[in-house]
């Protein structure tokens, strides 16, 4: 930084627009031994999600007669920060398994499967900041990949605020040393928020533009989660 | 009235096919007076009809069906069966040697833990679970062979058009071939070499069951596996 120049222009710690997504990748149909499985790299974090179900309920005794149960389980492998943390699950682990079961219950079509459970397993690989809006992306397309009947694709992105100005997919760093973090999971065909949860302050505008600004995020991903599940059978269509 | 894809274009959960009058057919459903995706698949526009013919879904099992399936467990009276439905298929004691239950019956006779069978769906109880048969022809345990296991959505796609892909291939290789509906293939062949040419099959059908033209082209890999062998 040089002295004399007097304005120095605001960047984010990776150089990202405020509004930039980090560079995404998901696969779809990654894991032969589940029924349904997704992979997604969204900046530095690594999620692989695979989907077990319709399946008989066990313990029969909270199977729900009119409706299937779905299950979820966010796990962090012990690698996938630094230092390694324990493997055993932690009050953060069952909050974010519940968050993910209430986004992604509105978008499945749970009562066509009275008494089963559907069973879906996040797997962190590596976390980097925003590790449940991934898990819940994945998880959308490893339930597509399964074949379980969905209403619309469940798509999370996170907004926040760090130094006074509303950005879009905090990283760690940003997460950790902002203002506020702001987690939005939304179906965009239906237009319905199904996960709005804030960490930190924000005033009433800044919620509203970061709002705004993560479903902006969402709908790119959206495309994004299209591409990957097309891409599992444009590939063989191009050999005709 | 309008639509808003191609016939046979692959559509995604949630997407809107269809807006007007119409019937809503298998893998969609109506929101505000949309008609819309269930599943990924590919999108038909029938007469009076929106469908999507789906490319992945588990198994819905209806009755008339044949299955294929595995023995999990033994109860008094009956069997469970894994037939990769929601729930588990129950065999019971007359549909299986057609006399009623007695106790000195012993069960594992009959049928044991881990067998795999071919059965027929004949009824649902009031929970919806399948209640199967294996009286009749070509039902009952299986001694020998290979299952494989493919995504029940296409399983039309190895039965073909009035069941010219599935006779091509018992034609070609000479094998026996159950098809349960509930995605598991049984195949039954007299030397090793044709059941394994018969998997290969299975396996690339499976992976190219949206394309066109895949009769045609499954005889041409079966030749070309047929003279590998030879």
């Amino acid at each position: 930084m040089s002295p004399r120049k007097k304005k120095v222009e605001w960047k984010r710690i990776d150089g990202r627009a405020r509004n930039e997504l980090r560079p995404i990748k998901i696969e779809s149909g990654v894991l032969p031994n589940a029924d349904g499985s997704a992979y997604i790299e969204m900046g530095r974090n690594k999620v692989i999600v695979g989907v077990f179900g319709p399946k008989e309920m066990h313990p029969k005794r909270l199977a729900k007669p009119h409706m299937a149960v779905l299950r979820c389980r966010y796990h962090m492998a012990p690698f996938s920060v630094n230092p390694r943390r324990s493997p055993a699950p932690s009050r953060r682990d069952n909050e974010i398994s519940m968050v993910i079961r209430h986004a992604l219950e509105p978008a499945i079509f749970l009562d066509r499967y009275p008494r089963s459970a559907i069973e879906v397993y996040a797997e962190v690989l590596q976390a980097d900041g925003g590790t449940r809006c991934a898990s819940i992306n994945a998880a959308t397309v490893a339930l597509v990949d399964a074949g379980i009947p969905m209403r619309d694709l469940v798509v999370s992105c996170a907004a926040g605020k760090i130094d006074g100005k509303t950005i879009l997919d905090l990283g760690d760093y940003e997460d950790q040393k902002g203002e506020a973090d702001l987690p939005v999971a939304y179906m965009p065909k239906l237009e319905r928020v199904t996960l709005l949860q804030m960490d930190g302050v924000l005033s009433p505008e800044e919620l509203e533009q970061c709002i705004d600004l993560a479903m902006e995020g969402c709908k790119q991903i959206y495309e994004m989660q299209r591409e990957a599940l097309k891409k599992k059978y444009g590939v063989e269509k191009e050999g005709e | 009235m309008s639509e808003f894809f191609e016939s046979r274009d692959i559509v995604i959960p949630g997407d809107v096919l269809f807006e007007g009058r119409t019937r809503t057919g298998d893998n969609t459903y109506r929101s505000e007076g949309k008609v819309c995706a269930t599943r990924i698949g590919l999108v038909e526009y029938g007469r009076g009809i929106v469908s999507v013919i789906a490319l992945e879904a588990g198994y819905n099992p209806l009755i008339g069906d044949l299955v294929v399936g595995e023995v999990l467990d033994i109860n008094l009276g009956r069997w469970v069966v894994d037939i990769d439905a929601p729930t588990p298929a129950v065999l019971t004691v007359p549909d299986a040697i057609d006399a009623p239950f007695r106790p000195d019956i012993v069960m594992p006779d009959i049928l044991d833990v881990g067998d795999t069978l071919v059965a027929k769906i004949v009824d649902m109880d009031r929970r919806r679970t399948p209640i199967l048969s294996i009286l009749g022809r070509d039902l009952g345990r299986v001694e020998n062979g290979f299952t494989v296991r493919i995504t029940p959505s296409k399983i039309p796609r190895l039965i073909g058009k009035k069941g010219s892909m599935v006779n091509m291939i018992l034609k070609e290789t000479g094998c026996r071939i159950a098809i349960g509906q509930n995605g598991r293939v049984l195949i039954q062949g007299r030397t090793r070499e044709q059941e394994e040419i018969v998997v290969n099959v299975i396996n690339r059908i499976e992976r190219e069951a949206h394309t066109t033209g895949l009769t045609n082209r499954i005889q041409e890999y079966m030749k070309s596996l047929k003279e590998e062998h030879v």
